[in-house]
């Protein structure tokens, strides 16, 4: 078996906009793949050249074997796509809603109607079958565009920001059925730009900026590739103080320094890096603390403003 | 110079997204028919037995005979331009439905072909409703009215269409309103369904011939009096024609909105 995604120089172009800058990547069947980056990095443009809905500018992208450019509706026949913005059927009761998006599928009608109950009963939505889609809240309504994207048994779910403007509880519930779905072994690709999220849900990541690929890897590659164990930040760093503490990075072994808005990073890749008692006497402040994705994506995307 | 006609790739899949109008309509369709149930009754009785009192039209036992089948020719006109208007602009941009179908198996095609389809049907609703009205008034004067629904089909894919071809261009919902008071409104008033066009100036009757909802009311007048010719013909395979057209151009405009 090949990979389920296999994209290979892959540019998209609006106009004189660049918003795909030959990317290439695979996802492997059976994996979490995320995609992450902040607005405007490519995320949904990518979704939407996976999804075979929008045609590349240049280059290569299979689904399953399949070409978008050739072979859309076969693609989409196979993926479930999990929007970012709420397109339920408002007029429609949650059953109604799953029956209607099951026809499209082409799905004949016993085999429809089991799959309904079946996802459902999987998303604990039952009781509010025959509610229509205006008495439901947010978090709900996330559970419904979740459980009918699986209604037609994808081979490959895609999700593009699946947990948008959730409240936590929200967002935990989704999760797990995130996993869950990744127990049972469904191939799924999210995009986000939570980092909490990719850390807690994907195996393996991209990192996305400005159309490019920064990095690539498991949570904890990228983590100890560009970051290393820890994070020091020392905060209120007086002026006179600043080139004592550059020289002591500079003398340091495995130790890496970056400013921001006035706040000291420190990447230290061992455990014995700087003495606490000498960083305590150059800044007001010093916290220590694992590193995790964010320091990796803001150090690739940088820490300050992004336009 | 060849001119080639875009390959259309809508399918039998057309009919889900039909399904799916379908659906909603019938857990709405109070809302969405108690406007179009009203207003020709009124229009009738208001236009037929009110105003005719002072109107005598050549040819005509009354003003209700003459005014009673030009309904059956614009109130479907408005029905299925308002369908694929203000209906598909709205599933469109506010409620996202094209971007949830496009997400499964269904071509843009398919859904174009489905909202022009669906238009059609509201049309058809429509034209069943009036004739039914202008029966219970009397005005029905030939079994050819039976034929009603087989050009309301025709009359309304082809107000579908051109109403379908405006929405993929319009910018915002109310940029519809352009569409209706320019396009609509003047065909609904001007097409022959409430006065014959012959006792104006020959340029009106030259120009009517370029407005479909003409032919929906010559073709109309044509089946409720019994006055069978070929001009019927002519008139239908006018609309028919057109209706092609604009369905293709609605498939190439809808296209070039929702492919980017």
């Amino acid at each position: 078996m090949g990979p389920i995604i296999w994209a290979w120089q892959v540019v998209k172009r609006y106009g004189s906009l660049v918003a795909l800058d030959h990317v290439s990547f695979q996802v492997e069947e059976g994996e979490c793949f995320g995609v992450l980056g902040p607005n405007g990095a490519g995320k949904t443009t990518l979704i939407r050249l996976m999804a075979a809905l929008s045609p590349l500018t240049e280059g290569r992208l299979l689904v399953d074997g399949l070409d978008v450019m050739r072979q859309g509706r076969l693609i989409r026949q196979r993926i479930g796509l999990v929007p970012q913005h709420d397109n339920l059927d408002p007029e429609l009761t949650v059953r109604q809603n799953l029956l209607v998006y099951s026809r499209y599928f082409d799905i004949p009608r016993p085999l429809a109607q089991k799959r309904v109950e079946e996802v459902l009963e999987l998303f604990h939505l039952q009781e509010r079958a025959n509610n229509r889609i205006d008495t439901l809240s947010e978090g709900l309504r996330r559970r419904l565009i979740l459980a009918r994207a699986l209604v037609s048994s994808p081979r490959l779910l895609i999700l593009d920001e699946p947990t948008a403007g959730l409240d936590p509880q929200a967002r935990h519930l989704v999760w797990q059925k995130l996993r869950q779905l990744r127990k049972e072994g469904l191939t799924m690709v999210l995009t986000t730009h939570y980092m909490d999220e990719a850390e807690q849900l994907c195996d393996r990541l991209l990192i996305l900026h400005q159309g490019r690929i920064m990095a690539e890897g498991s949570p904890q590659e990228l983590i100890e590739g560009y970051i290393g164990r820890e994070v020091v930040e020392v905060h209120g760093v007086s002026p006179s103080h600043r080139g004592h503490l550059q020289g002591l990075v500079a003398s340091a072994m495995g130790v890496e320094m970056e400013e921001a808005e006035g706040v000291f990073y420190l990447y230290v890749r061992h455990q014995d890096g700087i003495d606490p008692g000498t960083l305590r006497a150059l800044g007001r402040q010093v916290v220590y603390r694992r590193a995790n994705l964010e320091d990796v994506f803001l150090r690739l995307t940088g820490r300050g403003l992004a336009d | 110079m060849t001119l080639a006609l875009p390959k259309v790739a809508a399918s039998y899949r057309a009919i889900r997204v039909w399904q799916r109008h379908r659906d909603v309509f019938l857990n709405i369709w109070w809302s969405e028919v108690i406007w179009g149930l009203v207003e020709p009754v009124i229009t009738l009785a208001a236009l037929g037995l009110g105003l005719g009192e002072f109107v005598e039209i050549e040819g005509e036992e009354s003003y209700l005979d003459f005014v009673a089948p030009g309904l059956l020719a614009v109130f479907p006109m408005w029905a299925a331009s308002a369908e694929a208007g203000w209906g598909s602009y709205f599933r469109m941009e506010n409620l996202r439905t094209f971007e949830a179908m496009l997400a499964t198996p269904l071509s843009v095609d398919d859904v174009t072909t489905g909202e022009v389809g669906w238009a059609a049907t509201r049309g058809v609703i429509s034209s069943i409703y009036i004739l039914a009205v202008i029966a219970a008034f009397g005005t029905v004067q030939s079994l050819w009215a039976l034929l009603v629904p087989l050009v309301g089909v025709v009359a309304g894919f082809l107000f579908g269409a051109v109403s379908l071809s405006y929405t993929a261009i319009a910018r915002s919902i109310s940029s519809l309103n352009y569409f209706f008071a320019v396009y609509i409104t003047p065909q609904f008033w001007l097409s022959g369904a409430f006065f014959p066009l012959d006792k104006l100036p020959s340029w009106v009757g030259k120009a009517a011939w370029w407005a479909p909802a003409s032919h929906a009311a010559n073709a109309h007048r044509a089946l409720v009096t019994g006055g069978i010719g070929w001009g019927l013909l002519a008139d239908v395979a006018w609309m028919a024609l057109a209706a092609f057209l604009f369905y293709l151009l609605a498939l190439a405009l809808m296209r070039r909105r929702l492919i980017r």
